[in-house]
């Protein structure tokens, strides 16, 4: 295409950063220095030379990793290396909280404020960063570390750049870290492992903190790629069969069958097929998919290949947010180790079936976790969701046939197989089959990931987080996260499955089970979650880019001391509701609402 | 020379569309609109062009030629299509006439010649020969690239014989498309503004066509054919054109060889020019008709480059004592003692009359159908979206189509150690021809007039973007600013012609001329380039 | 050779007039609107179903000649079995759908669509939102009411931009509909030069880094402002007439005719105020244009006004 370049030029430093990426140009057209008699006569160009594109937010990453940020010039350049419009790419670049579009200092934290850390005083820590630290702080969305009670994302640019957790996280710990040349030599204070727990015996997180997360032969030695291999046995029709008959709720929120999913996957013609694991865990209130990508992140990848082989994909996307640096690394060992161990590749343990996976890092933005958002991010597009229909299974990923699945569901993959689907649905309740990971956070004496059977109750899993400390009363449950809804004392009996919540007018979301005593302050937690669907909120529709600054200024007014005006409030939600393209802007009111409805403290002051 | 075969739609629909010598990007922008659907829908696109253009930089391919080389290059694309048989045996066998000479005079033409003559790498000409000739339905387009040199009418035909060698003619998506430069070139022809037709491309020298002309007119129609501008400066030159009568066109500046022209039009011993404004011509004139300007204070129709007659409007009163061409002309008529009326509808149904092909075209049907497609030889006939189809019926109705036998000749204007650079001229989107319309309205990309180099020419002749340079050919000199262009590779410059009060293109170029036709060299001009 | 051989030859009439291959007969889907029965090609969309039943939608991002990208949400309707409303303009139809145009779920969407667009967005120049507002009971100033002041209602408000002498964008009047995007990138003139940048709140049209257009890759087509629905992007005439009250469309001529530049034979519809050429567009249902023009056609027009 006739690409309109203007402006500044890359410096040396950030095309070396794009082309460690990309590799050298081929062509003068393409950013090489001018070859004439290669480029005076021809070239290719138009199709030939975009379809690159979804290199477009690799490539911002790579040069945010080693500069810090993206210049024009930067942003140039990779426009010339992939054929993209510079407009369209400032379009992407801007879309994405993690890029800098504007010089910052190279050492960076990116500190959670949001609804869980809230109860243990992040706005305050927020505070006395800005004020130490300035420029090198920026709030940030829950980072998937709730169980911590505080969290950093630090990041530091260069030629070896640094990117980790610190969670918990002190104003001292993050001052001396961000201080420091080498920032990973002060992280002690985020090492120690997750706090994992498990009802009636662990299943899917039967190896966590058991099996050693950097070992393809740990993994093996505790049961690993038994899956794959009997999957490879039956046979993808068999494989989807015994899905089906497992009756498999996807565990990322909308809890549709996974079999019938990769049925309607391996029964499209068109090809190419994809499968893509939504690793987005990006849901205030969850970090179960963080927990198994990084201590079991084997048997991520034997599930996706299972999927692959099922549904007749030969390439998988992992698609991990980018506040997830450790689980990334995790991932992307053990893709190493089961590449060398022919686990991926062009015939996968020696089967005919070639699968492999591309890990692509999220850029900072919660939509992007809903399936066709990430599928528009990995396309190097702005992570817009589509409207659906058409369905994934029909128009994914590429506008071709893909399975997508979240990280835990595809882990159950594997004991479906081993076990087979029916005995595999005798665990959990007939319209819930299976356990399931949830993330206790908030007022708990334990917080951390809990694996549950299907059915048990809430009281239960509160009680397995050792319950509310200090002998106070619980005020509310919050469940499924800032999508999810708000349940009061009362709810404590309701059975933890699809049906049941349901019966109780809840959602299980995500597994989010965030706890609030009598002292939390739940018009912070309101307006923070209004405040979370307004910044998160892509912007595409109407009723979601402006219902959702609405709303928050609704809950926000005067300090949110006031009762909120119900009928304005209430025909906002409805319309946010009716009217929205995706699951964000459909949900964005959903824990308000249910926070009036259920919330003794509350209901007064809405009914 | 007739009409593109093919409808826009069908570029939509195409496979394989060779644009040779067309900057459609810029010079055809609403046209390119079509191509591009095309491209989204999955044609291959082949740009052939000495500059790698914005055209050429949504090819799949592009093919950076040696200005004057494009015969060459179309017969070492037939030869190859026909080395590896993918020749239409049975189109050629059906449909043509005179494939054996063809054969014979392309077979020397291997890609490996072909690629020494014009600089296109043999694999890229190779890529090209199969794709067009594999394609299932393939377009041609071409623009001036392709008619302003002196080999125009060989040029044309070169890319005629790849179509019929391919069998991509006459069917919907497969065609030859000449991309008109103005607003009615189609539409001039149409109406017999060709020196051996009259209305409907009915020839003069055929006396029944005459005939009829003079048994509606009731004069007799001359028959012999007329002469071709260029013929027209060359008989000034002889002393045997004496008066002339310019409509709408600006000769001093727009000819090749400036120098020439405007000696010649000076030497007149009477000029008349009819114009919407005082053009450096109309100022030469002796007699000055002030014109309304056609598309917005005029009625009539114009013929685009899909033979769509199309209705323009009145939409403004002409200012002052400015007044229809058709008014002016009626005038001018009465004067030599004829009652005409100055009645565009009833003039278009004269023409209706005469030329079968537009017979159908009623004004009322032109403004229900937006435009209807010539053939349209009755009240009922839907207008014709491409041409030739007959080629495919069997047997062919009609002559078979011929092969022509042309040869590549290099540019007249040759290089030489004192001339040593190509300067090529060409439009730019924002602007028109001699910037008469387009100086008005106040663009914001336009940069004037420059004088286009490679980086590596620029910095070989020691000079910077914005620096003035001296371009001397053998017929003048001018000075302009650098441009450095990524488009231009080491040897090629270019120009456009858009600026001429500033800086005369046209001092530089050659009016050698296509001798069948007419059009000036202004494709090929040899230079030098030094700072000024 | 002898110019007569070269030279062009009608060729006979052919035995057929040629026409364009046949397309696959579409499979017809019968649904249910309004209570009323229709069959449709499949692959249309719900709106071009209500246009077969004369039934009014109201649309502002929806364009003909532009792939839906059903952002603005005032075409939602009610499909039956749906958890949620659908675009109508986007909404394919699937046979046995039934679906309902008018409901009270329907209503109080398009009512607080168009109360958040008027809440935030300048649509005073926006042609038909006036009465949209008034048909569906929208009030715009319930969130002031609400808020207490009009500084706590956020808004897009903004300085006009005016970089170029061809056309101004007002992005205080913008409601994101997309429009002008899709116009100048692959639903017409692939040039790219806008796109929106920003997330949330703030997505906005842009160009690279926010640059003005002369430092863009915009070539001045003015294809954005042929599909703009609010008048955010208008051409710099209309703007000044505007700016001094001038601005009289119901005084305007306007009259087809074709492009005096290249020969690809564009129609102009020319809008005449005062023996002056005012505003050239092209209709959109035109076969050439589909209702695009470059930078000559729609702003080359001054020299008949001078």
């Amino acid at each position: 295409m006739d690409l309109h370049i203007t402006g500044a030029e890359a410096t040396d430093a950030e095309r070396e950063a794009v082309d460690r990426l990309l590799g050298a140009p081929a062509t003068g057209w393409q950013g090489a220095a001018r070859d004439i008699g290669r480029d005076g006569r021809t070239a290719v160009g138009g199709r030939l030379v975009s379809g690159d594109r979804d290199q477009l937010l690799p490539a911002f990453h790579a040069v945010q990793d080693a500069i810090g940020w993206i210049s024009h010039g930067a942003l140039n350049y990779i426009c010339t290396r992939l054929s993209v419009p510079p407009a369209e790419a400032w379009g992407v670049v801007t879309f994405y909280h993690l890029l800098a579009t504007e010089p910052r200092p190279a050492a960076v934290a990116h500190v959670c404020d949001d609804i869980a850390c809230r109860l243990n005083g992040a706005d305050q820590l927020c505070r006395d960063l800005e004020s130490r630290l300035a420029h090198a702080v920026h709030r940030s969305p829950c980072l998937g570390q709730c169980d911590k009670g505080s969290a950093a994302l630090i990041t530091r640019a260069g030629s070896d750049p640094e990117r980790f957790v610190l969670a918990p996280a002190t104003v001292d710990q993050i001052s001396t870290v961000l201080a420091s040349p080498k920032l990973a030599d002060n992280r002690r204070a985020s090492e120690g492992g997750p706090s994992v727990g498990a009802g009636a015996g662990a299943r899917i997180a039967r190896r966590i903190m058991v099996a050693d997360p950097t070992s393809l032969a740990s993994y093996r030695q505790h049961g690993g790629y038994v899956a794959l291999t009997k999957a490879i046995g039956l046979g993808p029709a068999a494989v989807i069969a015994e899905v089906s008959a497992a009756k498999l709720l996807g565990r990322g929120g909308a809890a549709f069958p996974t079999g019938r999913k990769w049925d309607a996957v391996a029964r499209e013609s068109a090809r190419p097929h994809y499968v893509v694991c939504n690793a987005d865990e990006s849901e205030p209130g969850t970090f179960k998919d963080r927990v198994l990508m990084e201590q079991d992140p084997f048997a991520v990848i034997e599930a996706m290949t299972i999927c692959g082989m099922a549904t007749g994909s030969e390439r998988g996307f992992i698609y991990i947010r980018g506040e997830y640096p450790e689980s990334e690394a995790a991932i992307g060992e053990a893709m190493k180790q089961a590449r060398a161990a022919g686990l991926l590749g062009s015939r996968v343990a020696g089967s005919n079936h070639a699968f492999d996976i591309e890990i692509r890092r999220g850029g900072g933005a919660y939509i992007c976790g809903e399936e066709t958002a990430l599928f528009n991010s990995i396309e190097g597009k702005r992570g817009e969701p589509r409207s659906k229909p058409p369905f994934p299974a029909q128009h994914g990923l590429f506008g071709k046939p893909t399975a997508v699945n979240n990280v835990e569901t595809l882990v159950n993959v594997l004991d479906i197989l081993i076990e087979g689907g029916a005995q595999w649905a005798r665990t959990g309740t007939a319209g819930s089959t299976g356990t399931r990971l949830f993330c206790l956070s908030g007022h708990v004496a334990k917080p951390g990931v809990y694996e549950i059977e299907c059915g048990q109750t809430l009281r239960h899993a509160i009680d397995l987080a050792a319950g509310i400390p200090g002998g106070r009363a619980l005020q509310a449950v919050l469940l499924g996260g800032a999508a999810g809804t708000f349940v009061g004392p009362d709810a404590l009996e309701m059975p933890l499955s699809f049906e049941g919540a349901r019966a109780a007018n809840a959602t299980l979301g995500s597994g989010v089970v965030m706890v609030f005593d009598e002292t939390a302050d739940l018009m912070d937690t309101l307006a923070r979650i209004a405040q979370f669907f307004r910044d998160e909120s892509c912007g595409q529709c109407v009723p979601c880019r402006v219902g959702t600054v609405r709303q928050a200024e609704l809950l926000s007014r005067r300090g949110g001391s006031l009762d909120p005006p119900t009928v304005l409030l209430a025909e906002l939600g409805q319309a946010m509701r009716d009217a929205s393209i995706c699951g964000l802007g459909q949900t964005a009111a959903s824990a308000i609402e249910s926070a009036f409805a259920n919330v003794p403290a509350l209901k007064g002051r809405a009914s | 020379m007739g009409g593109g075969t093919s409808s826009y739609q069908e570029i939509e629909e195409t496979d394989c569309i060779l644009l040779w010598g067309s900057n459609a990007r810029e010079t055809h922008p609403i046209f390119f609109h079509h191509l591009l659907a095309g491209l989204k829908r999955g044609a291959k696109l082949y740009a052939i062009d000495p500059r790698r253009t914005a055209s050429a930089q949504w090819a799949d391919v592009w093919a950076g030629l040696d200005v004057g080389t494009d015969i060459a290059l179309s017969n070492a694309m037939a030869r190859e299509i026909i080395a590896s048989g993918l020749a239409n045996r049975e189109f050629i066998e059906q449909a043509t006439t005179g494939v054996e000479a063809y054969r014979e005079l392309v077979e020397p033409w291997t890609l490996a010649r072909g690629a020494a003559e014009t600089g296109v790498p043999a694999a890229v000409i190779r890529e090209m020969a199969h794709t067009f000739a594999t394609a299932k339905r393939a377009i041609i387009c071409w623009t001036l690239g392709i008619t302003e040199h002196h080999t125009a009418v060989h040029n044309v035909m070169s890319l005629i014989n790849l179509a019929l060698l391919t069998g991509h003619v006459g069917r919907w998506g497969s065609g030859l498309n000449p991309l008109r430069g103005q607003n009615n070139v189609q539409g001039g022809g149409d109406m017999g503004a060709l020196p051996d037709r009259l209305p409907g491309f009915q020839h003069v020298e055929n006396d029944a066509v005459r005939a009829k002309f003079d048994a509606v007119y009731g004069v007799a129609v001359p028959p012999k054919k007329g002469w071709h501008l260029s013929d027209m400066f060359n008989a000034m030159d002889r002393g045997e054109l004496r008066a002339l009568y310019v409509i709408g066109e600006n000769p001093v500046q727009s000819e090749a060889d400036q120098h020439r022209a405007t000696r010649l039009l000076e030497g007149l011993e009477l000029l008349v020019v009819q114009d919407i404004f005082l053009t450096e011509t109309a100022q030469r004139a002796d007699i000055v008709f002030p014109a309304a300007a056609g598309a917005f204070e005029s009625d009539g129709t114009v013929t685009n480059s899909e033979r769509r007659v199309q209705r323009v409007r009145k939409t403004l009163n002409p200012p002052g004592e400015a007044r229809e061409d058709l008014a002016i002309i009626c005038d001018l008529a009465r004067q030599l003692g004829h009652d005409w009326t100055p009645d565009a509808e009833a003039m278009w149904n004269e023409v209706r009359q005469l030329s079968p092909v537009h017979a159908g075209m009623s004004y009322a049907r032109l403004e229900q159908h937006s435009g209807l497609q010539w053939p349209c030889y009755d009240d009922q006939h839907p207008g014709e979206l491409f041409l030739h189809s007959r080629l495919w019926e069997r047997p062919v109705r009609g002559p078979r189509a011929p092969f022509s036998l042309v040869r590549h000749e290099l540019p007249l204007d040759q290089l030489d150690a004192e001339f040593p650079l190509r300067l090529t001229t060409g439009r730019r989107l924002a602007e028109y021809n001699t910037g008469v319309q387009t100086g008005a309205y106040a663009s914001p990309t336009r940069r004037g007039e420059t004088i286009d180099l490679s980086p590596e020419d620029a910095s070989r002749l020691g000079l910077a973007e914005g620096q003035p340079a001296r371009i001397t050919s053998r017929r003048g000199a001018v000075v302009a600013p650098v441009h450095i262009d990524q488009a231009l590779r080491p040897g090629l410059t270019f120009m456009t012609f858009h600026f001429p009060d500033d800086v005369a293109t046209n001092m530089l170029t050659n009016d050698a001329t296509d001798p069948l036709v007419g059009t000036a060299e202004f494709k090929a001009t040899a230079v030098r380039i030094e700072r000024a | 050779m002898r110019p007569d051989e070269i030279s062009f030859r009608l060729p006979p009439p052919a035995a057929a007039i040629p026409a364009r291959p046949p397309e696959p007969v579409p499979t017809m889907v019968p649904l249910t609107i309004d209570g009323r029965a229709v069959e449709m090609p499949a692959g249309s969309t719900l709106l071009d179903a209500c246009k077969t039943l004369d039934i009014t939608v109201p649309t502002l991002c929806y364009l003909e000649t532009l792939t839906p990208v059903n952002a603005c949400r005032v075409c939602v309707v009610e499909v039956e079995g749906a958890r949620v409303l659908a675009p109508a303009c986007s909404r394919q139809v699937e046979s046995g759908m039934v679906v309902k145009t008018r409901s009270p779920r329907v209503d109080l969407s398009r009512k607080v669509v168009l109360e958040l667009l008027g809440s935030s967005v300048d649509l005073s120049t926006a042609p038909g939102l006036a009465e949209m507002m008034v048909e569906y009971g929208a009030r715009p100033e319930r969130f002031q009411e609400s808020l207490g002041s009009a500084s706590s209602v956020s808004s897009v408000a903004q300085p006009v931009k005016i970089d170029n002498d061809l056309y101004v964008r007002d992005y205080g009047k913008c409601v994101l509909c997309y429009k002008c995007v899709e116009a100048c990138g692959t639903d017409a003139q692939h040039t790219f030069a806008i796109a929106v940048a920003g997330r949330g709140f703030h997505a906005h049209i842009s160009t690279e880094l926010d640059v003005p257009l002369p430092d863009s890759a915009c070539v001045y087509c003015g294809n954005c402002i042929a599909v703009c629905p609010t008048g955010a992007l208008m051409a710099t005439p209309e703007f000044e007439l505007r700016q001094a009250g001038a601005w009289r469309p119901e005084t305007q001529a306007v009259t087809d005719t074709i492009c005096p530049y290249c020969g690809v034979g564009c129609t102009l519809t020319v809008h005449v105020q005062d023996q002056q050429i005012v505003k050239v567009t092209s209709p959109f249902d035109n076969d050439v244009t589909r209702g695009n023009l470059c930078v000559k056609g729609r702003f080359g027009f001054e020299y008949v006004n001078k």
